[in-house]
């Protein structure tokens, strides 16, 4: 589960949905992913490797990613992890749903 | 080959999360700008890669097998464990299998026949029948009523099975017989391995000629060697000349009968009447017909049937006696009253299993306890819950089904013991052996046993509280309170299992000895020889003979040395070959049809000094009238008392046998009750006649052709004897064979078989539920000792009298037996009522059982715990508190 820093677990399913986004811009590796989440969260969200590396797996399983060996940028060989077409009409679904669920919470949270 | 792939892709997995794993903390120390070793590590590594493992292999089996492995060594470590685990599940799954074989080869197997499924057992019952049996065979009439007018049969057959005499072969010679019409074979459906069935020609008077018979394979091998020119050679079958046309297939039975020969028995139409219910029906019923439709269709037939033909001799009897059919599945016919025994067998036989797995949950809840560390250390290398009760489950079945591999073999040695055991008239015996299903069943009640032995220690294991354990808290204090709790619950399900199966056989001894004390009508059973000859019509016709011969031959028995009475009758006690008729009583005016029914025995004098049956009042039947043909009779007394009030008032009065214009027959004598159909069985009411008499059924002289002839001697059941009776019987009529030669002991012997069969079983049973129960109770008992020894040390060091400990665990230990009897008691008052068909003379709630048995229980409890009391009270406390 991707945490919050200080604590609380995110919504369950979260990380394989964010995951899911940022292979959405290309290849990357699992460390990659990692730090491109918890940059672009601005450190709100931290991801435990002990989460990641499993979810990585369950998710190529499931057939929404591939996975290839290549050398990485530091010239060491790593594991590149890459959408497929099912993993990006995955993505697209949680999105919807995703985006309803916050607008959903926010009117609720509004009033 | 698959899992070596699974185990070299399993390697590779492994390499490629490793390199995973150390990139990502290389990056995470290049980006930090510190050394790879400052990066902490994963969070539980081993735990992803187990995650990992199992998401990427086929998870229950690989994992299943590495517990079966695991499991495996785990009980090769363990041998004492083992061993005494696995060889209780082997007498629990081994006696299960082996009763269970039984049941399944009696009552669920279908009978040897093709459709057995659509073979109806073919009888009447006659409620308006006063005295008379339950059921009623076929008479010959119904043989052309039913078959004409059914329209739910597809075959029919009437057939009655016996002895018959075959001469031309060499010595005259006796064998099983089986006297059918066209029908019952065709009906069973079993094909004649050479030549063919009877055709309806067959069974018509005249209609082949010679008369037609079928040998079985055994008589075909035996006296043709299996050659093929047997079929069209004559045989005389009791002196009728026959032609062999065809063998039946080895192993052929009719019903319980394996009969050596077929024959015809042919009626004539213009003869048969409405009685004479000698015969076994057999119905194939048509395809889709139902056991209703066809009774419902029997009853319209019936009322046809009643109509067509003339009545017995004397009368229309059956007129009231509301003849209703009463088809059932032949099974039932073959099968009898041996399912109820059976199924109480296989209940009691479950709850040993039970027992059985009770000992083998307390034994792997002790292993769990002593395995605290172990389990400990697997969880906290990263083994979940769910992993670590799966091992232990495994582990269990895996032992389970070890015992139930042995428990095969012991069934299978079982089975052969029962079958020499098992009494003779246990339908199917030979039947019996280890088949598919049977293996299925000890496969099916080792994997159950497995589970239900597994489930207590498996919660209790998977339940460990890691850092307790590990620092190994479960060795240096008392036991814990959950698996006191756990042990004591099965110690006191035991108990009460073992009560309710000692309280059972309890109950058939009480019966056996009930049923031993019953005064049967005759005395000192084993010093009366019995044998039969048969006088056929076509070898004596003349019925002054028949006489002539048959009182010879008596006195020939009489001169042999050691013989001190002989006597001739149409049956005997016991022998089951019943004859009833209604009997007419000279100041008792009955309604047409409501004369009650008699068992009519025809006798010569000497009959009961042979037996040994006491006379109550007048006398027996003298040389004198015999020969003279007088008209007298003897009575049983209940047949006096229910019609006279008493005994003696019966002298003088006179009965007769059913027939047109009878003879008044003068009661000359009373005898005591005769427990004629068994000793179980109310003392049957009972007509005598002497053997030969005039004006009987309408014949000028009636006389009996088959007779038994009862001899009372210290030599009963010698071959001597044997020998000597032969050549009497020889020296009279050198054609006549000696059958069905038995003593009068082996008869009543039989009619105690079933009970003292269900009574060894279920003694078997109970015996072994007691020693497992013991044996329960002394491994807690012992255990508690053992993990309390610490405790016991400091108790005795402040002072605790030696005393007063034992004291403290004998209580323990009556405690519980105490519980179990309660409860066991409460099952067996619920439980015995369904025995209650197999017990005699004592209720389902004797009181001397429901002592008895609890008392012995609770002191084979008071042993059992007093052995490791006594243990307990000799510790010495500066040992025992040393020990840590």
């Amino acid at each position: 589960m991707p945490k919050q820093r200080g604590g609380g677990e995110l919504v369950q399913g979260t990380l394989e949905m964010l995951i899911l986004r940022t292979l959405a811009r290309g290849a990357m590796h699992g460390y990659a992913i990692a730090v491109a989440i918890e940059s672009r969260s601005e450190d709100v969200l931290r991801v435990e490797e002990g989460s990641l590396y499993p979810a990585l797996h369950r998710m190529e399983l499931a057939g929404m990613l591939i996975s290839e060996w290549r050398t990485s940028e530091t010239n060491r060989r790593a594991k590149y992890y890459k959408l497929t077409a099912a993993g990006r009409k995955n993505l697209a679904a949680q999105s919807t749903n995703w985006n309803r669920l916050v607008l959903a919470i926010a009117r609720v949270m509004e009033t | 080959m698959h899992w070596l792939l699974k185990i070299r892709k399993r390697r590779a997995l492994d390499r490629d999360l490793s390199e995973e794993i150390a990139f990502h903390r290389a990056m995470r120390a290049r980006d930090a700008k510190c050394s790879v070793t400052d990066i902490p590590p994963f969070g539980n590594e081993t735990q992803i890669r187990e995650e990992m493992h199992d998401m990427w292999s086929f998870v229950s089996v690989e994992t299943a097998w590495r517990d079966a492995c695991y499991g495996l060594r785990g009980l090769w470590r363990n041998p004492g464990f083992t061993i005494v685990a696995v060889l209780t599940l082997a007498i629990g799954i081994g006696a299960t299998t082996a009763v269970f074989s039984v049941v399944d080869g009696i009552l669920i197997k279908p009978l040897p026949y093709p459709g057995a499924d659509r073979l109806v057992g073919v009888s009447q019952t006659a409620p308006g029948f006063i005295n008379g049996p339950k059921a009623f065979n076929c008479s010959p009439s119904m043989y052309f009523t039913y078959r004409e007018e059914s329209q739910t049969f597809e075959y029919f057959g009437l057939a009655a099975t016996g002895g018959a005499s075959v001469t031309g072969l060499g010595e005259p010679e006796q064998v099983r017989n089986m006297n059918t019409t066209y029908g019952t074979l065709q009906a069973l459906g079993v094909q004649p391995v050479v030549g063919r069935w009877f055709t309806e020609a067959d069974d018509t008077p005249g209609g082949t000629n010679p008369d037609p018979v079928i040998i079985s394979y055994g008589y075909w091998q035996s006296h043709f060697g299996g050659d093929k020119s047997a079929l069209g050679r004559g045989m005389t079958v009791d002196s009728v000349p026959r032609q062999i046309v065809g063998v039946m297939p080895a192993g052929f039975r009719y019903l319980n009968v394996e009969p050596e020969l077929i024959t015809t028995a042919r009626f004539d139409r213009n003869r048969v009447f409405l009685g004479n219910f000698y015969l076994q029906g057999v119905a194939r019923l048509k395809p889709g017909v139902t056991l209703q439709q066809a009774n419902a269709d029997l009853g319209r037939v019936l009322e046809i049937w009643k109509n067509a033909w003339p009545g017995p001799p004397g009368g229309r009897q059956t007129d009231n006696w509301q003849i209703r059919p009463a088809l059932r599945p032949l099974k039932q016919d073959v099968v009898g009253d041996t399912g109820n025994a059976l199924w109480v067998l296989m209940g009691a036989i479950s709850m040993v299993l039970l027992i059985a797995c009770a000992n083998v949950a307390n034994l792997l809840l002790v292993r769990t306890q002593s395995r605290q560390q172990e389990l400990a250390v697997r969880a906290a290398l990263g083994g979940s819950r769910g992993r670590i009760a799966a091992a232990l489950f495994v582990e269990s079945i895996l032992l389970s089904l070890i015992g139930g591999a042995f428990g095969i073999g012991l069934a299978y040695v079982g089975l052969r013991l029962l079958v020499r055991i098992g009494p003779a008239n246990l339908p199917r015996l030979n039947e019996l052996g280890i088949d598919l299903l049977t293996l299925g069943f000890a496969f099916c009640a080792s994997l159950f046993s497995g589970v239900l032995f597994s489930l207590m220690p498996m919660l209790k294991g998977a339940g460990t509280r890691m850092a307790g354990a590990l620092r190994g808290v479960g060795r240096t204090s008392s036991q814990s309170k959950e698996r006191h709790r756990a042990s004591n619950v099965l110690v006191v399900a035991q108990v009460a299992l073992a009560l309710i199966l000692l309280i059972s056989s309890g109950l058939m001894i009480r019966t056996f000895q009930a049923l031993r004390n019953v005064d049967p009508g005759f005395t000192r059973p084993e010093s009366i020889q019995i044998f039969r000859i048969w006088l056929p019509f076509s070898q004596v016709q003349r019925t002054e003979e028949v006489a002539r011969i048959e009182v010879a031959i008596r006195d020939k028995l009489a001169g042999i040395p050691g013989v001190t009475a002989v006597a001739f009758s149409n049956t005997v006690p016991l022998d089951g070959r019943r004859v009833w008729d209604p009997v007419s009583v000279e100041d008792k005016i009955y309604a047409p049809g409501q004369t009650p029914a008699r068992t009519l025995r025809f006798v010569s004098p000497g009959f009961f000094e042979a037996t040994g049956t006491r006379l109550i009042a007048g006398r027996d039947i003298t040389w004198p009238e015999f020969h003279n043909h007088r008209p007298v009779a003897l009575v049983s007394e209940n047949m006096a008392r229910e019609l006279w009030g008493a005994a003696a008032s019966a002298v003088g009065k006179r009965i007769h046998e059913p027939g047109p214009k009878p003879t008044w027959r003068e009661i000359v004598g009373v005898t005591e009750d005769v427990r004629d159909e068994g000793v179980q069985f109310n003392a049957a009411s009972i007509a005598y006649f002497p053997a030969v008499i005039e004006n009987g059924y309408g014949n000028p002289l009636y006389v009996q052709r088959p007779v038994a002839y009862t001899i009372r001697t210290e030599r009963a059941g010698t071959q001597s004897l044997l020998t000597e009776a032969r050549a009497a019987v020889w020296s009279v009529n050198s054609n006549l064979p000696v059958f069905l030669v038995s003593t009068m002991k082996d008869l009543y012997d039989q009619s105690l078989a079933a009970t003292s069969f269900t009574l060894v079983m279920l003694a078997i049973a109970g015996t072994m539920a007691l020693l497992l129960g013991i044996v329960g109770i002394y491994g807690v008992m012992s255990y508690a000792v053992s993990q309390r020894t610490r405790e016991m040390g400091i108790r005795l060091a402040l002072g605790a009298e030696a005393g007063q400990l034992k004291r403290m665990f004998v209580g323990n230990g009556l405690l519980l037996a105490g519980a179990g009897v309660v409860i066991g008691l409460a099952a067996a008052a619920g439980l015995a009522r369904l025995m209650k068909s197999l017990l005699f003379g004592i209720s389902p709630l004797d009181p001397v059982i429901y002592v008895a048995m609890p008392v012995v229980l609770v002191a084979a409890a008071l042993l059992a715990s007093y052995l490791p009391a006594r243990r307990a009270s000799r510790i010495d406390p500066s040992e025992a508190l040393r020990l840590e």
